[in-house]
C-alpha cells in the first residue's frame, strides 16, 4: 500500500470539515421540505413521516410559479447579456492599442470599488425618472454588464496568442468574427465561469429587486419566498421547500457548464 | 503569384527606428529568405508585407499594387505563423477550409479544395482530427495547407521551423522546398537559422539592425560575403578572421606568418583575413595561401568531416580534417587553406576589401 503523507491527511481533513459546513444546511433544507409544520423544529435530519404536501401546495401555488418564471428571465436575459457585452469589452481592451484604453479600464474597474447598497439611490431615481420601476428591465438594468465581468474577460482575452486573431484577420474575417468566431471558442472556460457567477448572482438577488418592484407579480423568487415568511407567522417548510426547488436550476446551470471550465482548450493549437 | 517590392521602407515605434527605409525587390515565383539575428527587422519586414503592421514610410507593391492602405485580407497573401495558429477549436478540414472563407465557391467545390490540398500534404486521414490530437509536424502542415488552399499571391513564412525538432525541421524544410517548385508561389520565409536560408532560398536577404547588407543567392553570399557580419552569419561553422598588418604584396598575420593580399584599399593597414574551416585543412605547407600552426585543443567528429579547433598565438582557428582522421588533443597541428579561398575585410569597416 503506497504510504499516505501527512500533509494529505490534514488536507482531507480540513476538506472533509469544509464539507460537512457546507453540506449540513442543504441537507437540513431538504429535510425541513419534507416535514409538515408540526415537526419542523424536530432537528432529525430523516423526518419522522416524509411528506410531499409542501411541494404540492407550492407547485399549485401560481404565485411561486410566476416567481420562478420571473427568476429565470432576469437571471438568463442577465447572463447572455454579460457574457455578449463584458466579453466584447474585455475583448477590445485586452486586443486593440487605441488612446485612453487604460483610463478606460481603470474607469471600469473602479466601479468595483463602490458598494451596491450605495448605488441602489441612484439606480432607483434612474429607474423611477425613466419609468422602470416595477418592470424586468428595471430589476435587469443595473446588471447588464458587470466591471469584474469585464475585468475577468479582459484578463482571459489577454492569454489568447494574437497570432491566431492575425491569422484570422489575414483569412479575411471582420474583427466583430474574429471576436466571435476564434476569440470566443478560445476563452469557454471564462465565460463558463462568467455565466454561472452572473446566474448565481440574479438567481439569489434579493435587495435591488426587492426595492424596485412592488407588485407581487414581478417578485423574483427570493422576494417572493421572503413574502412566505412575512405573510402570516414563518412558515419554514414552505421557505425550505420553495428553496429546495430554487437550488435546482443552479445545479443543472453548474453540472452543464462546469466541464468548460475544466475544459482548457486555450493552447492546443499552439505549439505542444 | 506576383512580384513584391519594397521601397525606402521605415517602420518605427516612437522614436525608435526599427526599419530603416530597405529597398527590396522580389520576383515572381522567387523563394527569398529574410535572415539575421533576432532584433534585425526581418520579421517586422515580414509583418509589414502581411499588413499586420502599419508603416511608417516607403511603399510596399504587391503584383504592382500600391497596398500601403490595404487591410491584410485585401493582400491577397497567406501567412504561416510560427506558432502554427491554427485554430484548437476546430477540426484539421474546417481549419484548411478557413482559408476559404472569404472565396465564393460552394461548399462542394471548397470541400473538393481541402481534400486536394490535405491529400498534398499527407493530411487525408486526419481531416476530422482536433489540432490537439496532431504532433508538432502534422500542425505546421495543416497551418501550410490553410495557407495553399487559396492559391493567395505570395506566401508567407515567420519562422515556421523554430518549434520543431531537429529532424522535423530538415523533413518539412524538404517538404516547403518541394511545394514551392510544385506551385511557383512568390514566397518570403523569415528565418534565423543560416542553415535554412542557404538550402531554401533563391536568394536570401540578410539583415542587421533594420538595414539589409546583402542579397544574393546562397553561394554568392558564401563566396562573396560584402562584410564581416555576413561572413561570420553564412556558413558553418563561423568564419575564422585573422587579424593581419598590411604591407607591400602582403600582409603579416598576427599568429604567426604571412599571407599574400591581392591588390585592395583599405583604410588603414589593419586587415582581417577570413578562412572557412571547410578550407583549412592538414597539409603540408604550401608556398601560398594561409598556413596556421598550432595545438589541437578540441575535436568534434561528425563523421563526414572532423573539425579541429587549435590554438594559435592566443586565438582559436577552426579548420577541418577528412572524416577517418582524427588528430588527438595536444598534438601540433599545422592547417593550410589555399590562396583562392581565402576572404580579406578592412578591420575598422569591417567591409569586404575589393578583391581583383
Amino acid at each position: 500500500m503506497p504510504r499516505i503523507r501527512p500533509g494529505r491527511i490534514v488536507a482531507w481533513t480540513l476538506l472533509f470539515i469544509g464539507g460537512v459546513i457546507m453540506v449540513t444546511p442543504l441537507l437540513f433544507m431538504l429535510s425541513t421540505s419534507l416535514k409538515d409544520a408540526s415537526q419542523v423544529y424536530d432537528l432529525r435530519v430523516i423526518p419522522e413521516a416524509p411528506t410531499l404536501d409542501n411541494y404540492i401546495e407550492i407547485l399549485s401555488d401560481g404565485r411561486f410559479t410566476r416567481w420562478f418564471v420571473n427568476s429565470m428571465i432576469v437571471a438568463v436575459v442577465v447572463t447572455l447579456s454579460n457574457v455578449f457585452f463584458d466579453s466584447l469589452v474585455g475583448y477590445t481592451l485586452a486586443k486593440f492599442r487605441f488612446r485612453g484604453r487604460y483610463f478606460v479600464f481603470i474607469a471600469i474597474l473602479s466601479t468595483l470599488m463602490i458598494p451596491t447598497e450605495m448605488l441602489v439611490l441612484p439606480w432607483y431615481l434612474m429607474a423611477s425618472q425613466f419609468g422602470w420601476l416595477d418592470s424586468y428591465w428595471g430589476i435587469m438594468f443595473p446588471g447588464m454588464m458587470t466591471a469584474f465581468g469585464t475585468f475577468l474577460m479582459k484578463q482571459f482575452f489577454e492569454g489568447v496568442p494574437d497570432d491566431f486573431l492575425e491569422a484570422a484577420r489575414i483569412d479575411g474575417l471582420n474583427e466583430f468574427t474574429i471576436w466571435w468566431k476564434i476569440a470566443m471558442p478560445l476563452v469557454t472556460p471564462a465565460l463558463s465561469a462568467l455565466a454561472i457567477f452572473t446566474f448565481l448572482g440574479n438567481w439569489t438577488a434579493f435587495f435591488w429587486p426587492l426595492i424596485v418592484t412592488t407588485s407581487a407579480d414581478l417578485y423574483t423568487l427570493p422576494v417572493g419566498l421572503s413574502s412566505f415568511a412575512v405573510e402570516q407567522s414563518i412558515q419554514w417548510e414552505k421557505i425550505m421547500t420553495g428553496a429546495s426547488i430554487a437550488t435546482l436550476p443552479t445545479l443543472i446551470i453548474f453540472l452543464f457548464l462546469q466541464r468548460y471550465i475544466v475544459r482548457g482548450v486555450m493552447l492546443a493549437g499552439l505549439k505542444g | 503569384m506576383a512580384t513584391i517590392e519594397l521601397n525606402g521602407l521605415i517602420k518605427r515605434y516612437g522614436q525608435t527606428t526599427v526599419v530603416h527605409g530597405i529597398d527590396l525587390s522580389i520576383q515572381d515565383g522567387e523563394f527569398v529568405v529574410l535572415v539575421g539575428p533576432s532584433g534585425c527587422g526581418k520579421s517586422t519586414t515580414l509583418r509589414m508585407i502581411a499588413g499586420l503592421e502599419e508603416i511608417s514610410g516607403g511603399e510596399i507593391r504587391i503584383g504592382g499594387r500600391v497596398v500601403n492602405d490595404f487591410q491584410p485580407k485585401d493582400r491577397n497573401i497567406a501567412m504561416v505563423f510560427q506558432n502554427y495558429a491554427i485554430y484548437p477549436h476546430m477540426t484539421v478540414a474546417d481549419n484548411i477550409a478557413f482559408g476559404l472563407y472569404r472565396s465564393k465557391l460552394s461548399k462542394s467545390q471548397k470541400r473538393q479544395r481541402v481534400e486536394q490540398v490535405a491529400e498534398m500534404l499527407g493530411l487525408s486521414q486526419l481531416l476530422e482530427r482536433r489540432p490537439s490530437a496532431l504532433s508538432g509536424g502534422q500542425r505546421q502542415r495543416v497551418a501550410i495547407g490553410r495557407a495553399m488552399v487559396r492559391d493567395p499571391a505570395a506566401f508567407l513564412f515567420d519562422e515556421p521551423l523554430s518549434n520543431l525538432d531537429a529532424q522535423l525541421r530538415t523533413q518539412m524544410r524538404i517538404e516547403i522546398k518541394r511545394l514551392h517548385h510544385r506551385l511557383g508561389t512568390t514566397s518570403v520565409f523569415v528565418t534565423h537559422d543560416q542553415v535554412e536560408a542557404m538550402t531554401m532560398a533563391d536568394r536570401i536577404v540578410v539583415m542587421r539592425d533594420g538595414r539589409i547588407l546583402q542579397v544574393g543567392t546562397p553561394l554568392e553570399l558564401y563566396e562573396k560575403p560584402i562584410d564581416v557580419f555576413t561572413a561570420r552569419f553564412i556558413g558553418s561553422p563561423t568564419m575564422n578572421l585573422l587579424p593581419a598588418r598590411l604591407r607591400d604584396g602582403g600582409a603579416d598575420l598576427a599568429v604567426g606568418g604571412s599571407v599574400q593580399v591581392p591588390s585592395a584599399s583599405a583604410t588603414t593597414s589593419d586587415i582581417l583575413v577570413g578562412a572557412r574551416p571547410q578550407d583549412l585543412v592538414p597539409t603540408a605547407a604550401g608556398s601560398q595561401g594561409l598556413t596556421v600552426s598550432g595545438t589541437v585543443a578540441v575535436v568534434e567528429t561528425l563523421g563526414s568531416e572532423t573539425l579541429v579547433y587549435i590554438e594559435s598565438a592566443g586565438q582559436t582557428v577552426i579548420g577541418s580534417a577528412p572524416g577517418r582522421q582524427i588528430p588527438r588533443i595536444g598534438d601540433h597541428l599545422t592547417l593550410h587553406a589555399p590562396l583562392e579561398r581565402l576572404y580579406y575585410f578592412d578591420k575598422v569597416t569591417e567591409k569586404a576589401l575589393a578583391a581583383q
